[in-house]
């Protein structure tokens, strides 16, 4: 029970505006028989990882995080957590990577409205079992009670904070494959050091949940930042966050040639008078991935602005269109030297 | 002895004894029951897809080695994107050992099936048509296996692709055989690829009927060793309706068989008739590069003995009246830029004395209106090279007995 507190408090101190309710305490301990054993629970709440689930108030071993630039998903607010089997860590590898003892969980609730208007529509699971990483969608209901196992994924018509009246895709479990897989394995792809808060990840090792703070960490600019800051690592940062998961080598669009990686330092691989290979329409008429000084001639970023199967990227997980990262990715564009 | 048997066989089909059926009924619920099936089955399984029409508003994936997806037939069990909202292509795999067969594919809103990283796949009696014709808006391939090892495409029929019919790329072990496409940019379409047999299909009504691409600027390039031979390459004359900027949007209208770069492709016992433009078009790449692992330059195509008429009476380039007047009306079958890598590496071979004319451009990305058209003039083709293990592994067709 302490170390729940303890982690409450930790939690508290990053995201406190984000907990209204952070000083309950959580009494509910995580299964993690769930997380380890073969198949799948059919509803969030026999994991255990919320107190209380309809206020995404962590359980016991599980802390929230907040990355420097989110993947955009239709607007939705996404409530971020991991759980760490008590006594275990997580250690930064090489390069940086944040790697997760088996038996740990990735969680991340999707939300759309505000206040006591909120409704959570789905959280997606990332369990770390011995052969690897399983990734499944839950899917909550009108009454937001609970959350049912959503294998082949589903719609709901929602209204994006933009405005937009949309049909909301819940991904099926391949498609949460079809993003988190690099070489055919299943992968975490949010939670990378660069892409954390350094004062989250000090606090991490501080308790012994991190082995060590990694250099590069937290080095991804903070997309708060967007409209004003400096255009490059903006935009860099957020091709990495929201395309490079299929955009790079191994990964579900590596046959394309194009890599958005932010480690990718290569002009023709991120794009710059890169020619298309199999975009078919979502070329739009335009000869270059990206030709600078010309947005408006750029086929990466005809395909951010358009919201239409076969054209929009990325493929899934967007029905709208996120007007801030196509803003700062016009803005780079233009800023190149044709 | 009966057991020996019995063990060959189990490790012949390397799947497990219990093998379940999940047959899926189209109607309420379809879509939900059939991606459920796609996920749950196990390696060996079957998921049968029942005669009828399964509307469906999400692309479909299959993750799961060694499952077989099987339809009534590919005018019966129709999976029917018309109200596609979401995903890339209609059905994506990603497993190894995987056989699609007896079923339909309509109007996906991109790609009909993609294949990726999905070795040793059967496509069997599969149909993917866009049903209003050839059109900009239509997706871009139809049958669309990449970065695999071990592809057969057999009795299956693309039509409408945007770009290409039945597409292979960054593959190698590679057979379509008994085939239609029709109504495509490109009908068939080879690329990156390596050790592929393109034989007795037919392929009509696109811009381009067949034609082996290598691109530079992809994880995988070099592509060659091909034989296409025994197809029917017919009155390929539908105006190009690809998007601009697809490498495709630059095949032009009456194309018949087209090589661009590649080393080793031998053109052999094909019917090539009404192709207006070229009958055979071998080419460099066109473009500008800067790839240091790419050879922009066709090496060692031979065009042998095919059924072929007299040759393009309606070219579509920039000049192609004056050419066809200086020709006397007609220009001979085949077509040749003039680029080589050097003197001891012939872009093409042929039969002496097979009709021919060349661009003599000089060097490669050079513009067509530098073209110094004269006769064709290239070396005779000696024995064919050593083409043992190339075309399908031999365990894809067997799973076709």
């Amino acid at each position: 029970m302490r170390r729940g507190l303890a982690l409450m408090a930790a939690a508290s101190a990053t995201l406190g505006a984000a907990l209204t309710h952070a000083g309950v305490t959580p009494a509910v301990a995580v299964n993690d028989a769930a997380i380890l054993e073969e198949g799948f629970a059919r509803t969030l709440s026999e994991y255990g990882f919320f107190a209380d689930g309809a206020q995404q108030l962590p359980g016991a071993g599980v802390t929230p995080y907040a990355l420097n630039t989110p993947l955009w998903s239709d607007g939705a607010e996404k409530l971020r957590f991991i759980y760490l089997p008590d006594g275990t860590r997580m250690t930064a590898d090489a390069d940086g990577l944040l790697q997760f003892p088996v038996g740990a969980a990735i969680i991340k609730t999707f939300a759309f409205g505000e206040g006591p208007e909120r409704r959570l529509i789905e959280t997606r699971l990332l369990l770390h079992r011995a052969d690897g990483w399983t990734a499944l969608p839950y899917r909550w209901n009108a009454e937001q009670t609970e959350a049912t196992l959503a294998l082949a994924g589903g719609r709901i018509d929602l209204v994006t904070p933009a405005g937009e009246a949309i049909s909301y895709a819940i991904p099926n479990k391949n498609q949460c494959k079809a993003c988190h897989s690099k070489d055919g394995v299943v992968i975490p792809i949010g939670p990378k050091a660069r892409n954390l808060p350094a004062e989250w990840l000090g606090q991490m090792a501080k308790r012994g949940a991190l082995d060590t703070v990694p250099a590069g960490a937290d080095s991804l600019p903070d997309w708060r930042n967007h409209a004003t800051g400096p255009a490059a690592p903006l935009a860099r940062a957020y091709l990495d966050v929201n395309c490079a998961h299929c955009h790079q080598p191994g990964g579900g669009a590596s046959n394309s040639g194009l890599d958005l990686r932010w480690e990718q330092d290569d002009p023709h691989a991120i794009g710059i008078m890169k020619r298309p290979v199999a975009a078919g329409r979502g070329a739009g008429g335009h000869e270059f991935s990206i030709l600078p000084g010309a947005p408006d001639q750029s086929i990466l970023l005809y395909r951010m602005d358009s919201a239409e199967p076969g054209i929009a990227m990325p493929e899934i997980g967007k029905s709208s269109v996120d007007r801030e990262g196509s803003a700062v990715v016009r803005r780079w564009i233009l800023e190149m030297q044709q | 002895m009966k057991r020996l048997v019995m063990a060959a066989a189990l490790l012949a089909s390397a799947a497990p004894l219990a093998a379940e059926i999940h047959t899926i009924a189209p109607g309420e619920g379809a879509a939900e029951r059939l991606q459920e099936a796609l996920i749950l089955a196990a390696p060996g399984d079957e998921v049968v897809l029942e005669a009828g029409r399964f509307v469906l508003t999400d692309g479909l994936s299959l993750d799961v080695d060694g499952v077989t997806v099987r339809g009534a037939g590919p005018a019966l069990s129709i999976l029917d994107f018309t109200a596609q909202a979401g995903a890339g292509e209609g059905l994506l795999v990603t497993s190894d050992n995987v056989t699609l067969r007896d079923f339909a594919v309509e109007n996906p809103k991109g790609d009909g099936i993609k294949s990726k990283g999905a070795d040793n796949i059967v496509y069997h009696r599969i149909r993917v048509t866009w049903t209003g014709g050839p059109k900009a808006e239509n997706g871009a391939y139809g049958i669309y296996p990449v970065e695999s090892t071990g592809v057969l495409v057999s009795h299956s029929e693309v039509s409408g692709a945007s770009d290409a019919g039945i597409y292979v790329g960054q593959s190698s072990k590679i057979t379509v055989r008994n085939s239609i496409a029709t109504d495509n940019v490109a009908g068939i379409e080879i690329e990156n690829s390596r050790d592929a047999i393109v034989t007795q299909n037919y392929v009509t009504r696109n811009t381009g009927g067949i034609l082996v691409f290598d691109l530079p600027g992809l994880p995988v390039m070099g592509g060659g060793n091909v034989l296409i031979t025994n197809n029917l390459v017919a009155g390929n004359n539908t105006p190009n309706f690809a998007p601009p900027g697809n490498i495709v949007a630059g095949v032009p209208r009456g194309t018949g068989i087209m090589v661009m770069a590649n080393e080793q492709v031998w053109i052999e016992d094909n019917v090539v008739q009404d192709n207006p433009t070229a009958p055979f078009m071998v080419v460099a790449y066109t473009q500008e590069f800067d790839d240091a692992r790419y050879n922009p330059f066709a090496r060692a195509v031979v065009i042998a003995n095919n059924v072929v008429d007299a040759g393009a009476t309606d070219p579509d380039f920039p000049g192609g009246a004056m050419l066809l007047a200086a020709f006397g009306g007609t220009l001979p079958p085949i077509m040749w830029d003039g680029l080589q890598q050097d003197a001891d590496t012939p872009a093409l071979l042929t039969i002496p004395g097979n009709p021919g004319w060349s661009l003599n451009l000089s060097r490669q990305g050079q513009s067509l209106a530098e073209a110094q058209p004269g006769p064709l003039d290239v070396p005779a083709y000696g024995q064919p090279w050593a083409m043992d293990g190339i075309g399908a592994p031999a365990e894809l067709e067997a799973r076709l007995k």
